[in-house]
C-alpha cells in the first residue's frame, strides 16, 4: 500500500507537495486551536441566557439588521466578586509556585544521582523516572488518595505502629495537593535537569576540589550556574500546567482549596455560566502569558545553542 | 563531599519513594479481599473478576482505545508534516506562524483547550451543521490537535540528526522528494515516529479534562468513568484496573528501553 501511495505522490509536483506539508498542519491548527481561542474570547464578552447554547451570540444579522451583544459584564463580575475569583487565582499561583519549589527540591538530587551513576544504573533510574510519566496521572492520584485517606494506608500503618493516636487529616489540605503535584510533575522537572547535569564536565568538579573548594563552594560557584538552564526549563514545565491544574485540586483538595481550573470547571458544568467560564479562561491565559512567552524565548535560545547529540535524541 | 552525597542520596531516594509508594501499595491492595486500601483481609482476585463483568468500565475502555488509536494516528501524520517543514524547508513564509501555533498547545492549560474546543464545535454546528452533537469524533479531533504538537517535537529531534548526505545522494541519482521521504527518511526516523505515536496515544488515553468538555452522551472515555467513580469514593475495582494498566505500560516501557539499548550497543560495536 505504501508503494501505491508513493507512486501517487511521486507524480505530484514537488512545490505542491511542499505547500501541502506546511498547509495541512497550519490549517488544522488554525481551525482547531486558534479559532477556538478567538471563539472563547468572543463568548467571554457575551451574556448568559437560558437555552442552547447558553449564551447570546456576540454579533449577527437579525430582522433589524446588524446587532451586537457586547458586554464586559463577565469581567466586571470577576472584579466584583474579587474574593471568589481572585482568591483562587492567587491560590493557583501560590500552589503552583511552591509545587515547583518542592519538585525542584527532590528532582535536583534525583537528577544528580542519575547523571553521576554508571551507564547501567543510569538507564535503570531513567526508566524508573519515565515509567510513571507513561502511566495515567489520574490513576496515580487515585493511588495517592488510598495512601492519604483518613482510613488509608499511612494512617493505618501509623496507628498500628503506635506513632499516632488518631488518624491525621491529610486529604483536602495543602499537603495533599503538594503531594499530588509532586507525584504528577516530578518527571517533568527531572528530565531537563538530567539533560544539563549529564553534560557537566566531571573534571571541572575534580579540579575545584583539588584546589581546595568546599562542597558548598563548588555547588554555588560551579554546579548551580551550569545547571541553571535546566532549573529554568524544568520549573517552567512544572509551573505552567500546575497553575491551570484541575484534577489535583478536584480530587485531593477540599472545598477551600480553590484553584482557577476548579472554579472554571464549576462555573461551566455546575452553574452553566459559559460566558463567565470563558472570562476565567482568558484570565488564566493572561496570568500565564509571561511564563509562556518566556518559555518560548528559552526554547528558541536552546535550539540555537544546542548541538544535537545522537544518543540523546535516540532516547527521546 | 561525603556529607553532601548522603543528603543527595536520601533526598533522591525519598523522591523515588514518593513516585512509587502509592503505586506499589495500590498494586498490593488490588489483591486484597476487603474493600480498604489499609487493612489486609486475605488474598483475592475478586476485584479483577469484577472488572471483567463491569460493562461500564469495559465499554469506556473500548471507547478510549478507539479514540486514542485514531487521535495518535492523525497526530503522528500531522506531526511528521510539522517536523519536516521545520527541519527541511528552511525559512518558508509561514514559518513563524506555524512555529507559534504548533508550540502554544504544548503549554496551554488543558481546561482552556477543552472549553475553547467545545465552544468552537458548538458554533461550527450552528453555522455548518457539523459536527452534529459531540461524541467520539470531536474527542478524536481535540486529542489529535494537541497530540500532533507533541509528536512534532519528538520527530523533529530525530530528524535533525539525520544525515542529509543520504538524501542528497538519492536526489542526485534522480529520486523525487516524496520517493526519498518514503523510502529513505521514513524508515530511518521510524523509531521516533513510533515514539511519537505512543506519546500521542498515551496523552489521548489519559486525558480527562479535554474529553470531559468535548464528549457527548454515550462517548464516555475511561478517564471520565474513573473520575466519576473516584469522586464517589474508593472503588477497589479501580485498583485492579490501575494494576493491569500499570503492568502493561511497565512491560512496554522496559521492553522499549531494552530494545533501544541493544540497538545502541550493537551500533557502537559496528562502528
Amino acid at each position: 500500500m505504501v508503494r501505491g501511495i508513493g507512486k501517487y505522490l511521486v507524480n505530484l509536483p514537488a512545490v505542491t507537495g511542499r505547500r501541502l506539508v506546511i498547509a495541512l498542519p497550519l490549517i488544522w491548527l488554525a481551525v482547531f486551536f486558534f479559532l477556538p481561542l478567538v471563539e472563547t474570547l468572543q463568548v467571554s464578552f457575551t451574556s448568559p441566557r437560558r437555552g442552547i447554547p447558553p449564551y447570546e451570540p456576540l454579533w449577527g444579522i437579525g430582522d433589524d439588521g446588524f446587532f451586537t451583544n457586547f458586554t464586559t459584564g463577565n469581567y466586571a463580575l470577576l472584579l466584583q466578586y474579587w474574593s471568589d475569583y481572585f482568591g483562587p487565582a492567587f491560590n493557583s499561583i501560590k500552589l503552583a509556585f511552591f509545587s515547583t519549589l518542592v519538585c525542584l527540591l527532590f528532582a535536583y538530587p534525583m537528577a544528580w544521582w542519575i547523571a553521576r551513576s554508571n551507564e547501567k544504573w543510569r538507564t535503570i533510574l531513567l526508566v524508573l523516572v519515565m515509567l510513571p510519566f507513561w502511566t495515567s496521572s489520574l490513576l496515580r492520584i487515585y493511588a495517592l488518595i488510598g495512601l492519604l485517606n483518613p482510613n488509608g494506608f499511612i494512617n493505618a500503618a501509623g496507628l498500628w505502629l503506635g506513632l499516632i493516636d488518631a488518624p491525621i487529616q491529610m486529604m483536602q489540605t495543602d499537603f495533599s495537593i503538594y503531594m499530588g503535584m509532586v507525584l504528577t510533575y516530578l518527571p517533568l522537572m527531572i528530565l531537563p535537569l538530567y539533560a544539563v547535569m549529564v553534560r557537566l564536565d566531571a573534571d571541572l568538579l575534580d579540579a575545584a576540589a583539588d584546589l581546595g573548594g568546599s562542597g558548598i563552594q563548588i555547588f554555588r560557584t560551579i554546579i548551580l550556574p551550569l545547571t541553571l538552564p535546566g532549573i529554568i526549563a524544568g520549573s517552567l514545565l512544572v509551573f505552567i500546567p500546575a497553575v491551570g491544574e484541575f484534577v489535583i485540586p478536584a480530587l485531593l483538595g477540599g472545598p477551600d482549596q480553590l484553584m482557577m481550573g476548579k472554579v472554571l470547571w464549576t462555573e461551566f458544568f455546575r452553574n452553566r455560566d459559559w460566558p463567565v467560564a470563558s472570562a476565567i479562561a482568558m484570565l488564566l491565559l493572561a496570568i500565564l502569558t509571561v511564563p509562556i512567552i518566556y518559555a518560548r524565548y528559552q526554547d528558541g535560545r536552546d535550539a540555537v545553542a544546542e548541538t544535537p547529540n545522537p544518543k540523546q535524541a535516540e532516547a527521546g | 563531599m561525603g556529607r553532601m552525597n548522603g543528603l543527595v542520596l536520601s533526598l533522591g531516594a525519598l523522591g523515588f519513594g514518593i513516585l512509587y509508594l502509592p503505586i506499589i501499595i495500590m498494586v498490593i491492595f488490588s489483591f486484597n479481599a476487603g474493600k480498604l486500601v489499609s487493612v489486609w483481609s486475605g488474598a483475592s482476585l475478586k476485584w479483577y473478576a469484577g472488572l471483567l463483568e463491569n460493562d461500564q468500565l469495559l465499554s469506556a475502555f473500548g471507547t478510549s482505545l478507539l479514540i486514542a488509536v485514531w487521535a495518535a494516528t492523525i497526530a503522528t501524520i500531522f506531526g511528521i508534516c510539522i517536523a519536516v517543514a521545520f527541519v527541511r524547508f528552511g525559512n518558508f513564509r509561514s514559518r513563524l506562524a506555524l512555529s507559534a501555533i504548533a508550540s502554544a498547545p504544548l503549554v496551554m492549560p488543558e481546561i482552556v483547550t477543552g472549553l475553547s474546543m467545545l465552544l468552537l464545535f458548538i458554533s461550527m454546528e450552528s453555522l455548518f451543521g457539523w459536527p452534529s452533537g459531540r461524541g467520539v469524533d470531536t474527542i478524536i479531533i481535540a486529542h489529535a490537535t494537541f497530540g500532533m504538537c507533541f509528536a512534532a517535537v519528538v520527530i523533529q529531534a530525530r530528524l535533525r540528526d539525520f544525515d542529509m548526505a543520504i538524501e542528497e545522494a538519492a536526489a542526485d541519482l534522480g529520486a523525487t522528494q516524496p520517493f526519498i521521504f518514503l523510502s529513505i527518511t521514513l524508515p530511518v526516523i521510524a523509531p521516533a515516529v513510533v515514539a511519537a505515536w505512543l506519546l500521542a496515544f498515551t496523552l489521548s488515553f489519559d486525558d480527562l479534562v479535554i474529553a470531559s468538555f468535548v464528549s457527548g452522551p454515550g462517548s464516555s472515555t475511561l478517564p471520565i468513568v474513573i473520575f466519576s467513580k473516584v469522586r464517589l469514593g474508593v472503588t477497589p475495582e479501580i485498583n485492579a484496573l490501575a494494576t493491569v494498566m500499570i503492568v502493561v505500560v511497565a512491560v512496554a516501557v522496559i521492553g522499549a528501553s531494552w530494545a533501544i539499548r541493544r540497538r545502541l550497543s550493537s551500533r557502537d560495536q559496528n562502528q
